[in-house]
């Protein structure tokens, strides 16, 4: 299970258009990270690093290459193919959390679930918010939330389908520290727990440093 | 799936959230004004229909030179339906040895089905309405035979072997024609005393008739009935060639209102279109995050689709309650306007409605929606990614498909279809071209300005094709709303005028020749003016093309009657007044005695017929061939005498037997149509005041009903506003918080955003102006007949209200948002 590869880019590289002529974002990049494996991609801004986040989770296309989810690859799928993808096998925590406004805590933890068709999706949903502490806050709407609550609500959101891959992009990046600090904890403690695999952006080296591996990017070239 | 009860869940998150206010009110106010204009306009055309009907005293009459059989009567009163009897012969009225000929109409039980007669004392004297008939042993005469006769109220007169009491004067009968068959005064007694009198024998040119009414269902079910078992010589006669007057006001009136209805529909459908707009800006970071977590398209659209149909069905509901709530409250409000009672509505706009809303949705609606299932799940990590726009064009024949398909929903016109849409497309066009230019020149403009109106001016270039959607949009709505004002005020006025006060109400017929010149120094010494005398022909037409004419076969009943019955010809050196040619030419003077036929557009329609066809007439025993040389269409509602058939003079000089006229009398001169029976026997009167009064009567009902129509209009323009505002809130927002940040103070920032609404009001204004006194020009010269003057109020309402109504309801409706404390805007963010 372990030795088992979940996630895998192959000579992958981004190229896009713009006034000064075509402009290459990110450049041949090919890793491989096994089940229960947690990765870093570090770099400065413009780096790169986001565009790899969106590449390996199929929310946009290589312009060469190809990149692999549990084997199936997603350069060949359509976008409802590679959204099918996404449903079974991978969740997202975003740096500005991205809970929908008119939902509230509980409905935005129920969304994926109701994609996924759950008719158990609240019950669920309470049960993954109970799990980031917040069992006492289902029915408010993000924005009578913390930002460290809104973040932990967005944690239930990505853990509770039990994704094997789940993207975090600057997880503490709109945090201050000490709330920060919980955040990443809660994070890593639920990936050990169950056992999926991490793929976490972030300009953080101390929390880069808590992953398994680490790649960084410097103008689209992989450096580690 | 659950995509159902996805969607109803986010409809009802999203009606919680406000998000789609401006949507609901769209659609409702389009399903409001179309069904209020719906029902009411329904019942208003029910109601003229059936003031139509009363031309032929029922709603079918079947004719018949012999009695008509016992079983149409059984066969009518099983259906539910009301009967009534009458016949008509011509016969001589003795008083002594003074005699008067005239159209003895005796009539049933039940008479009229449809209308009431009227009756009065004096002869030419003031009318009231009655509903019996005469009593048996009484009759009652026109005002011409008791003239003539000199004969007074309650005296008797003998009638064949019978003697009658005149018990009345009769003033008018709702199946009197507007025709000029019965040339004679009527007399009109109870059909219980007709064989008392001996006159029918074999051989009496009778006419029986047969009346019939009820609900509408039965009398068209019966209709069929009649129209399948009827023997040869039975003619039924239905209100659709009743009167062309009449018709050709209706048909008038209901163009009109479907006019009107229109524009409230598409100011409507241009405020859903920013509606949609604005609820796909909304969502589309909703439907990055769900496509993200693996929502395919499909999905994402059934969702969206969902919700707006059962926001579609929930707004035909409520719009429909409040349309019917509108229309009873027109029909109260005018309680005293509408002298007969309406009918009750009928349901039949709401699936109108509903069919309509949907093409709204799906030609307006859909494309943004189309546009937001193709939001790329990338968006959820870099906000400047979007969805690009929809692959050729398919977004604007989305919304050409719809249009056309609500034009022809409301209209069912081809060429009102199709002058509406031109209309509609060309200013859309012209708008956005000329919107693009003043975006551009606005832009410059800002420099020589105040810091608040640069930022105002600012913004309008700035925006640069959201400006134009704006101006477009604002210029659409502004142009229907002128537009009906336009065309309106130009209808109405064209109404009054082809019937103007001094319309000719009475004809006089049966002029002799040798009468001509004593008969118009009459009306000349009573006031009455010289109007034009025109000579009349019986003639019967034998053969077309050689073919003759019991051999013809026709599509249309009225063509049979065209060739059975003889027609009254005239000639003409020039062409009528209320004619307009539409084919070949009016003849020369040289063409004088050539054999040679103008003929109407109606004779030519119903007989097929095509310029230089040969047509035969049998004039008192010859035989005439001529050539048609030129169609006219006539305008029969100006009341003047016109003709089916003109030829040039010199050709049937010898065959004249009469000449006609018309002239206009005013109530006290009516009673010196008594002196004139007297002085020219021969002569007949023929009052057309009570049909002219009919006639007036429907065009201000329709008036009304248009006025009320312009209100709901008005209501649609102002959602239109709302979406458009609505559409800019968020970066409004944002740019006053930063505005104000910046330390803008409350005012200046209020005052930019007046200075852009009113540049955007007046920009919208002046093209407006343009686009209506275009397209009214058009519908008014094409479509409605009608002369076109330009009116200066078009472009100064156009301008000064573009500007004041866009300026301030555009800067009430942004207040809230510069209002919104700076800290609160910018933490949303």
């Amino acid at each position: 299970m372990q030795d088992q590869i979940v996630l895998e880019a192959i000579g992958v590289s981004k190229t896009v258009a713009s006034p000064e002529g075509p402009l290459t974002i990110l450049a041949d990049v090919t890793l491989r990270v096994r089940a229960g494996e947690s990765l870093a991609i570090v770099g400065a801004s413009g780096a790169g690093k986001s565009t790899l986040l969106a590449l390996l989770a199929g929310l946009d296309l290589p312009s060469t290459g190809r990149v692999l989810i549990s084997g199936a690859d997603l350069t060949e799928l359509s976008e409802d193919g590679r959204a099918a993808i996404r449903a079974k096998h991978v969740g997202f925590v975003f740096q500005s959390f991205h809970l929908i406004p008119s939902l509230t805590a509980v409905e935005n933890v129920m969304l994926p679930l109701e994609l996924g068709g759950r008719s158990d999706a609240r019950a669920v949903a309470t049960e993954a918010l109970g799990q980031v502490g917040l069992a006492a806050r289902l029915a408010h709407y993000p924005k009578q939330l913390s930002g460290g609550e809104q973040q932990r609500v967005a944690i239930a959101r990505a853990f509770v389908t039990h994704p094997a891959v789940l993207f975090a992009d600057e997880p503490t990046g709109n945090l201050d520290t000490t709330t920060g600090q919980r955040i990443a904890e809660l994070l890593f403690d639920l990936n050990s727990r169950t056992a999926n695999t991490l793929v976490l952006v972030t300009h953080d080296r101390s929390l880069a440093g808590r992953c398994s591996r680490i790649l960084e990017l410097d103008a689209g070239h992989t450096v580690s | 799936m659950g995509a159902v009860r996805f969607a109803m869940r986010n409809l009802w998150r999203d009606l919680k959230s406000g998000e789609l206010a401006v949507l609901v009110l769209a659609l409702t106010v389009a399903v409001l004004s179309l069904t209020a204009v719906g029902f009411f306009t329904g019942r208003i055309s029910q109601g003229v229909h059936a003031q139509a009907t009363e031309v032929l005293a029922a709603d079918l009459r079947l004719e018949s030179p012999n009695p008509l059989p016992e079983r149409y009567f059984t066969a009518a009163e099983a259906r539910g339906l009301r009967t009534a009897r009458t016949l008509s012969f011509p016969t001589a009225i003795f008083n002594g040895d003074q005699s008067q000929l005239a159209a003895l109409n005796a009539v049933g039980r039940g008479y009229p089905l449809r209308g009431h007669m009227r009756i009065s004392d004096t002869p030419f004297g003031k009318a009231r309405a009655t509903d019996r008939i005469p009593a048996q042993g009484e009759i009652w005469l026109d005002a011409r035979i008791i003239a003539q006769l000199k004969v007074p109220l309650g005296a008797a007169l003998k009638i064949g072997a019978a003697s009658f009491r005149v018990a009345e004067v009769l003033d008018y009968r709702p199946d009197q024609g507007t025709g000029f068959v019965n040339l004679a005064p009527a007399a009109l007694m109870n059909a219980a005393d007709v064989p008392a009198t001996g006159l029918i024998q074999p051989g009496s040119r009778v006419t029986y008739a047969a009346l019939f009414a009820g609900p509408p269902a039965a009398v068209a079910e019966f209709r069929q009935y009649l129209v399948t078992s009827k023997s040869p010589g039975e003619r039924l006669r239905e209100i659709d060639e009743s009167s062309r007057q009449l018709n050709s006001a209706i048909d008038r009136a209901t163009r009109f209102l479907s006019l009107a209805s229109l524009a409230s529909v598409l100011l409507a459908a241009v405020a859903v279109a920013m509606g949609a707009r604005r609820y796909a800006a909304r969502h589309v970071d909703t439907v990055a995050l769900m496509k993200c977590m693996g929502a395919s398209q499909a999905f994402v659209l059934a969702i969206s689709a969902i919700e707006l149909m059962l926001l579609a069905v929930a707004a035909v509901a409520a719009g429909a309650a409040l349309g019917y709530l509108a229309q009873e409250g027109l029909a109260w409000v005018l309680r005293d306007f509408i002298r007969t009672e309406l009918p009750p509505a009928s349901l039949a706009p709401v699936p109108v409605a509903l069919a309509t809303v949907i093409a709204m949705l799906l030609g307006f609606a859909l494309p943004p929606l189309l546009q937001l299932k193709n939001t790329p799940p990338a968006r959820v990590l870099r906000k400047s990614v979007s969805a690009p726009p929809l692959a050729g064009g398919s977004s604007y024949l989305l919304a050409l498909a719809a249009l056309t398909a609500i034009l022809w929903i409301l209209v069912r016109d081809t060429e009102l279809v199709l002058a509406m849409l031109a209309g509609v497309l060309g200013v859309g066009l012209v708008l956005t071209v000329a919107g693009y230019g003043l975006v551009q020149l606005t832009g410059r403009l800002r420099g020589g300005v105040g810091v608040a109106w640069r930022y105002g001016l600012a913004n309008v270039s700035r925006r640069g094709l959201g400006s134009v959607v704006q101006i477009v949009a604002f210029g659409l709505g502004l142009m229907l709303l002128l537009l009906l004002a336009v065309v309106r005020g130009d209808l109405l006025a064209d109404w009054r005028s082809s019937l103007p006060a001094d319309a000719p109400n009475n004809f006089l017929v049966n002029i002799r020749p040798d009468e001509r010149g004593a008969v118009r120094s009459f009306l000349k010494t009573h006031g009455m003016g010289e109007p034009a005398m025109f000579p009349m022909v019986r003639a019967r037409i034998t053969a077309i093309n050689g073919m003759p004419s019991a051999s013809i076969k026709l599509p249309k009943d009225q063509g049979r009657g065209f060739l059975e019955r003889e027609q009254n010809l005239t000639w003409s050196d020039g062409l009528m007044e209320d004619n307009q040619l539409i084919a070949g030419r009016w003849w020369t003077a040289d063409e004088r005695g050539k054999p040679l036929v103008s003929i109407s557009t109606e004779y030519q329609e119903s007989l097929q017929l095509h310029m230089g066809d040969q047509l035969t007439f049998d004039v008192a025993g010859e035989s005439l061939t001529v050539k048609v040389a030129s169609i006219r269409k006539i305008r029969w509602d100006s009341f003047r005498p016109n003709f089916f058939l003109v030829f040039p003079p010199g050709l049937l000089d010898g065959a004249a037997g009469t000449y006609m006229t018309s002239v206009y009398l005013t109530p006290e001169q009516r009673p010196a149509l008594v002196d004139l029976v007297r002085a020219f026997p021969t002569v007949s009167v023929f009052d057309v005041d009570a049909i002219l009064r009919q006639i007036r009567e429907i065009m201000d009902r329709a008036s009304l009903a248009v006025q009320y129509v312009f209100l709901f209009t008005l209501a649609a323009g102002i959602v239109v506003l709302l979406a458009a505002v609505q559409s800019t809130r968020d970066e409004r927002r944002y740019e006053s918080a930063m505005l104000r940040t910046l330390g803008a103070r409350r005012a200046t920032v209020l005052q930019g955003v007046a200075a852009e609404f009113s540049a955007l009001g007046f920009l919208s204004g002046t093209l407006a102006a343009f686009g209506a006194t275009g397209i009214g020009w058009v519908l008014a010269r094409r479509v409605f007949s009608l002369q076109f003057t330009l009116d200066p109020a078009v472009w100064l309402i156009g301008i000064v209200c573009g500007t004041l109504l866009v300026g301030l309801s555009g800067t009430l409706a942004a207040r809230r948002v510069v209002n919104t404390p700076p800290i609160a805007t910018l933490r949303d963010e």
